[in-house]
């Protein structure tokens, strides 16, 4: 079974992303339109309402936020993947593939495979804007591959965190509720304003927790500044995330297929 | 293959979910090129024994065959075997039809699916519809699409799980006339149902499950037989299948459904 592996993972990725691309009378439809365009509303109201009064010194607002803007955009993003999963368990086709002769892992790693290029065409939609709105990089193309990497890295880590809920949901609520907490996130970090300001508890959750380590990593990318031992400590995030998440997932696979 | 090796063979099949006993041991033989019928109420442990056969789910104890290979130890061979179509209409609602055809015809890695999709369509009345989306179909529609996906690559065996559950009288027919043509053509259909007239209709064998166990197997003239002639004497007509259910499940017929 494992030669028709690639083969198969690419024809189910291929219909997995149909059900993203393809403008239909249900909400999966929008799947690409909502994730980039909740980030963007928010980045628009960051920059132009509250942003005036926030501090950040030299760097400029838009520059200051941006990264955790993307990181509210993967974690939007991967809601859907999650809904997604959880339709094919309900509608029943996730046995019927389980059931036949093909590579039965392939039906997660299409769903994995298309939450990766949806958030890329989010991710994407959503620098666009920034630029049009004065965003302005002067990172060089190894510090851009560097965020890519990061960021492709998050999204892999938070789509097999949506694995598990999309596995084990009873309902359609509970299969996104688990992004929630995920947006929530980067409003306890350094993502939009300086941590200085948080009284003592919350400073020091908003220090230790992983988003602030990916956006000032990001930031310092962003800015061609050194990066210093953060990448590495975004990095373990990261990494850390990607490896209990999937063996979480594969638990939850396991049990509901022999 | 010869009648003396059985299309599937299930052997003291036992499964529980936690305290609840779902099988407690169910046998049965099916011959192939016949149709077979698992009967019983639901939660009677239909689906079960299926979801075993199909290899999504493993037994407790016990043994199951299908199309000479073990559901445990050769579950792959076993899936090259056999074709599910679900409780559920498992199609894929955001494709059309002829794309669900061509989807699963190239996970089966056969050639021309294009060919092989506009086929069944035409073999299922669904040309017409072939380009729409699945969601536009109705519930006859999508269950025929269902099981022409399921014959795609001409599996030898078929498990049909309540394949009419919910369909309208015109729509029930259909299914049992592609059942039919099925087993016409020399494939084995393991079909779980809880009408009576339904196997009544269909099946060359009948066994009924009821709280985990066979408690009857036989052909619908056997199944008939086992009515104690003290009752017969008094009825003028034959019994019904629905008599000979109630009578071996020990049920008053008040409780059951009234087909009639």
């Amino acid at each position: 079974m494992a030669t028709h592996f690639f083969g198969d993972t690419a024809v189910l990725t291929g219909r997995t992303m149909r059900h993203v691309t393809r403008s239909v009378d249900t909400i999966i439809t929008t799947a690409i339109i909502t994730t980039a365009i909740m980030p963007i509303a928010m980045m628009l109201m960051f920059v132009y309402v509250f942003g005036g009064a926030i501090n950040t010194g030299s760097v400029s607002y838009l520059n200051y936020m941006l990264a955790g803007i993307l990181l509210i955009t993967i974690a939007s993003g991967v809601a859907y993947t999650a809904f997604r999963l959880f339709m094919d368990m309900k509608s029943g086709i996730f046995e019927r593939f389980q059931s036949m002769p093909i590579a039965r892992s392939g039906v997660l790693w299409a769903h994995v495979l298309t939450s990766l290029v949806a958030n890329v065409i989010s991710l994407v939609i959503v620098v666009a804007v920034a630029l049009l709105m004065g965003f302005r990089s002067a990172a060089g193309v190894p510090a851009w591959l560097a965020v890519a990497g990061i960021l492709l890295l998050f999204t892999l880590a938070l789509t097999w965190l949506a694995i598990i809920p999309g596995l084990t949901a009873k309902t359609m609520e509970g299969a996104s509720a688990f992004s929630y907490p995920l947006i929530f996130l980067p409003f306890l970090s350094s993502a939009f304003v300086p941590t200085e300001t948080m009284p003592g508890p919350v400073r020091w959750f908003a220090e230790n927790q992983p988003v602030t380590s990916i956006v000032n990593t990001l930031r310092a990318l962003f800015t061609e500044q050194p990066v210093g031992n953060e990448i590495w400590t975004a990095l373990a995030w990261c990494v850390g995330i990607l490896v209990v998440a999937y063996v979480f997932a594969m638990v939850a696979y396991r049990r509901k297929i022999a | 293959m010869t009648a003396a090796e059985p299309a599937i063979r299930v052997q003291g099949l036992e499964k529980a979910y936690g305290k609840l006993e779902v099988l407690r041991g169910v046998d049965f033989d099916v011959a192939p090129g016949s149709i077979f019928a698992l009967l019983g109420s639901n939660g009677a442990g239909k689906t079960t024994v299926v979801r075993i056969l199909a290899t999504l789910l493993k037994a407790d104890a016990g043994a199951a065959v299908v199309n000479g290979f073990d559901v445990a130890t050769q579950p792959s061979d076993v899936r090259e075997s056999f074709s599910l179509t679900g409780q559920f209409a498992a199609v894929d609602e955001i494709l059309s039809g002829r794309e669900n055809l061509v989807l699963v015809a190239r996970l089966r890695h056969l050639k021309d699916p294009g060919a092989i999709a506009d086929e069944l369509l035409k073999r299922f009345s669904l040309t017409d519809a072939g380009a729409r989306k699945v969601s536009t179909y109705s519930g006859g529609m999508r269950r025929r699409l269902d099981i022409a996906m399921s014959l795609i690559g001409d599996p030898p065996v078929v498990f049909l799980d309540e394949p009419t559950t919910g369909l309208d009288p015109e729509a029930r027919i259909e299914v049992w006339d592609t059942v039919r043509s099925l087993a016409g053509r020399g494939t084995t259909v393991l079909l779980t149902t809880q009408y009576l007239e339904e196997a009544e209709q269909l099946a060359d064998r009948i066994a009924i499950l009821h709280q985990g166990r066979i408690i009857v197997n036989g052909t619908l003239a056997e199944l008939k037989q086992l009515l104690p002639p003290a009752k017969v004497e008094y009825v003028e007509k034959q019994p019904s299948l629905e008599d000979v259910f109630f009578a071996v499940v020990g049920e008053g017929n008040e409780s059951g459904p009234n087909r009639k």
